[in-house]
């Protein structure tokens, strides 16, 4: 049995709407980047499918760049959630309103 | 395209790791689910023929990027109490979230699902998605993007150290 290309589409969906669900529930910062990186995984998976669709290596390269993009983006990402920690003892998402008024 | 009894497993590899992400108490077993999340995913790559994406995804995201995460928590959260004890600001965010990705999970599944996909595949030669043709394409058509990619990581590097490289006093 082969898995038809609508599967890969499907599960792609799936991962993307679970790491969407991440983002929305939890409220500890850490748990929020991991679900953002597996919402950047899933879009990874959809370029690659596509690519294998249509032959050619423009979606490797996109998801290359998605990579890198990431890990620059969890780079910057702890270092700002480490900021938090220095400055208050828990980093609740709902606590953290430095930038109001 | 890729035999069932590879895309079972590593599709539900990928779908446990997502949900021990969104269940998960403790950090560190948070960490551990991204990880099994990119095993799958790393497998699900090699089915495409997508060679040397999946040795990144190993190297990259399942090496470099959780370790960090694990340096941060080893630092900062370890042996501190998981920080959503209480119900938090907002009313009702637990319930709404779940609410609203639930539906767009079962809308966008629908949509994969339903679709009318593609029925053929391009055919594709021997060494698709190898380094050597992935580094030829990288190098050739996407110079620019190539080059671009150093510059964010820059861009990242000089950020870093600047938010957390300053010294106090």
């Amino acid at each position: 049995m082969l898995a038809s290309m609508n599967l890969y589409v499907a599960l792609a969906a799936v991962l993307f709407a679970l790491g969407g669900i991440g983002v929305l529930v939890r409220r500890s910062p850490l748990a929020i980047l991991m679900s953002v990186e597996i919402m950047w995984n899933a879009a990874n998976l959809l370029f690659l499918t596509f690519a294998r669709v249509h032959g050619n290596l423009d979606g490797h390269v996109m998801a290359f760049l998605v990579i890198t993009v990431a890990a620059a983006e969890v780079a910057i990402g702890l270092a700002i959630i480490v900021l938090l920690f220095r400055k208050k003892d828990s980093a609740d998402v709902d606590q953290v309103a430095e930038l109001k008024n | 395209m890729s035999s069932l009894y590879v895309f079972i497993p590593a599709g539900l590899l990928c779908i446990l790791g997502a949900l021990g992400v969104i269940l998960a108490k403790q950090p560190v077993h948070q960490v551990l689910s991204t990880v099994l999340n990119f095993i799958g995913l790393a497998v699900l790559f090699l089915s495409l023929s997508g060679e040397f994406m999946a040795v990144i995804q190993m190297i990259v995201y399942g090496g470099a990027v959780m370790i960090l995460f694990l340096f941060v928590i080893a630092l900062l959260t370890a042996r501190k109490d998981p920080i959503e004890r209480d119900s938090g600001h907002l009313p009702g965010q637990r319930v709404a979230g779940w609410a609203f990705g639930g539906a767009v999970l079962a809308m966008l599944t629908l949509i994969g699902v339903v679709g009318k996909g593609p029925t053929k595949l391009a055919d594709i030669p021997a060494d698709f998605g190898t380094v050597a043709h992935f580094g030829h394409e990288l190098l050739t058509t996407h110079l620019l993007a190539f080059e671009l990619t150093a510059f964010v990581l820059m861009v990242a590097v000089i950020g870093v150290v600047i938010l957390v490289g300053r010294q106090k006093g």
